[in-house]
């Protein structure tokens, strides 16, 4: 019987906000950089207990991350916010010259992604940005999938040198990741173990994944979780160690097909053992207005899609 | 150091300049000879660095920055010719494996540069975030950094620009090298910059003239800028250059942006310019 212990329910932003506070309290080479949303962010602690170290930069993304670039020449720890889509698509280029073929280390850090940002609709939800980050050489993408981890992957990246995209989002979703756990860029969580099919999942998309878990084992098929919160560096060992025991796979993300997680995970398997595999994402469509619920359920990123995704599969294989 | 000694070496930068494009035959000469006086006295008379000590942190000292990064050629030759890097190494600019990029780059490790440029209007925030560093370190050095007058179409600089002033940053200086000409035609013609001076003023900047090719007035503007360096305005220099400047041909037109002197034309170049340091 799979248990689950659920501490609470929080949105992953509010994660970020505690984790950026906290640890502008241990490292003073911390700076933080936001354009026009503090509030969304959840940065305002860290621009009250830092104020020396906190730059409003307004609405001028592109100004943003060339000054992140800029401050990381003397040693500071540039953390960037905004949302998603102004954090990428808006700013893509200033990312690649000064940040990534510049080899910087700014923390690019993004709220509101996916289509969980709800009413605002297709202009703020950007389904593409975990693609334009990975196809960046020297930069790390890091997808976490509750409260805890996201706050403990915000300390994290500070440790690592380097550029980093965080992404995270504005829903509540339950918190499961234990308090005091570590996070280690680069290296999966298996949640579940099992035996039949093989369910890789990162973001808000995790605990869909763990729901659908239970159902499938009410049904009596037995699905191994993988919650895969580092996308670049990307864990090979865990899905392919996953894979040589269920022969199957499903992957599911709040992201467009083309260039998610599902990739990674397809060009992994077509190299070194090609199995079937089913998604779970946006395919090749923007988003719209409606409540974060009501669209997850429209574009089949519920529980109930990876269930029937993970049956399908199973039935795919030879 | 003496103008007449800064005039020697940047005679030999523009030697450099010519030499590089042509063993390649592509890069950007135009804009290269044009900032040779500028760059020349910036890294022999006024910046405060060590280039037997580069370190990409740059912490005490002085750090510049080429935001119109494709005239590269000038900036290696000063950077080689002030002990950067070996100066044989500027026969590899362009080719396979170099670290002289087309375009500057960190990643090939080339000492002397901080910042990968090319693509244009990043330098200014680039500049502006690390003058914010130095500020947070108790740093005093100061921040530089070029631009081209075309490069001040893209709106980037401008987003830097009002955010520069707002935060008081006012231990950067930045150039613009205001030859008037990009690679369409005439700077006028393209998209006119109207009146720069202004422009730069209604968005708090504190505005300086210089003659680019007049080593007395590239230091005394300089010094003049460095010397308000704590008033709590950031700082820009209109430098006016002619593109191509030393190189007859060259001079005049924006043909030369990005364009390569053949065989004959290189030697009718080199006939222009005196040879004072020795060719790599």
């Amino acid at each position: 019987m799979i248990e689950f212990e659920v501490l609470g329910k929080k949105d992953t932003r509010s994660g970020f906000g505690e984790g950026l506070s906290e640890l502008g309290k241990k490292n003073n080479q911390v700076v933080a950089l936001c354009a026009d949303l503090t509030g969304s962010l959840k940065m305002d602690a860290f621009q009250k207990e830092n104020p020396e170290r906190f730059f409003q930069v307004g609405i001028a993304e592109a100004n943003m991350i060339g000054l992140a670039a800029g401050m990381a020449v003397g040693g500071k720890i540039p953390y960037t916010g905004t949302f998603a889509n102004f954090s990428t698509g808006r700013v893509y280029d200033q990312i690649r010259q000064s940040v990534a073929y510049s080899n910087k280390n700014v923390k690019i850090c993004a709220s509101h992604a996916g289509l969980t940002l709800g009413e605002d609709g297709a202009t703020h939800q950007i389904l593409e940005d975990i693609g334009m980050m990975k196809m960046l050489p020297n930069m790390t993408v890091i997808v976490p999938a509750d409260f805890n981890q996201t706050k403990q992957a915000t300390i994290a990246i500070a440790e690592h040198v380097g550029p980093v995209y965080l992404r995270f989002g504005r829903p509540s979703v339950p918190i499961f990741v234990k308090e005091d756990a570590k996070f280690v860029i680069g290296k999966a969580d298996k949640l579940i173990n099992g035996t039949d099919v093989t369910i890789v999942a990162c973001g808000h998309l995790v605990w869909k994944a763990i729901e659908a878990a239970k159902e499938l084992e009410a049904q009596g098929i037995s699905a191994e979780v993988i919650n895969m919160h580092t996308i670049k560096p990307f864990d090979e060992n865990a899905v392919l160690d996953s894979v040589a025991k269920t022969r199957c796979v499903v992957t599911a993300e709040e992201h467009m097909l083309n260039g998610g997680l599902g990739d990674s995970v397809a060009q992994l398997l077509s190299r070194n053992n090609p199995l079937p595999q089913e998604y779970i994402g946006v395919n090749d469509k923007f988003g719209e207005s409606g409540t974060p619920d009501e669209l997850m359920k429209k574009y089949g990123l519920e529980s109930e899609n990876i269930v029937e995704a993970a049956k399908k599969v199973i039935q795919r294989k030879s | 150091m003496e103008n007449q000694q800064l005039e020697k070496i940047a005679s030999q930068v523009r030697r450099d300049i010519v030499r590089m494009v042509a063993g390649v035959n592509s890069g950007h000469p135009g804009g290269s000879l044009g900032c040779a006086d500028f760059l020349t006295v910036l890294y022999f008379d006024v910046m405060n660095h060590d280039s037997s000590k580069f370190s990409m942190e740059g912490k005490g000292e002085d750090v510049f920055y080429l935001s119109n990064g494709h005239i590269s050629p000038v900036w290696y030759s000063v950077l080689a010719r002030s002990g950067y890097f070996p100066v044989n190494e500027l026969g590899t600019f362009r080719k396979l494996s170099s670290r002289l990029q087309g375009h500057p780059s960190t990643d090939k490790k080339l000492p002397g540069v901080r910042m990968a440029s090319g693509s244009l209007g990043q330098g200014l925030s680039n500049a502006i975030g690390t003058a914010q560093t130095k500020k947070l370190n108790g740093d005093k050095s100061i921040v530089y950094s070029l631009h081209g007058d075309g490069e001040l179409q893209e709106g980037q600089i401008w987003e830097a620009a009002m955010y520069g002033a707002a935060h008081k940053v006012d231990n950067v200086i930045a150039t613009i090298d205001y030859n008037g000409r990009q690679i369409d035609g005439d700077v006028e013609d393209v998209i006119s910059l109207g009146d720069l001076s202004l422009k730069w003023q209604a968005f708090g900047w504190e505005v300086y003239n210089m003659d680019g090719h007049n080593m007395q007035s590239l230091k005394e503007t300089l010094a003049a800028a460095k010397g308000n360096v704590g008033n709590d305005k950031p700082k820009v220099i209109i430098m006016k250059t002619e593109m191509g400047q030393g190189v007859d041909f060259m001079m005049g037109t924006h043909k030369w942006h990005g364009v390569a002197p053949n065989p004959d034309q290189l030697a009718s170049a080199l006939g222009q310019l005196e040879e004072t340091l020795g060719d790599y």
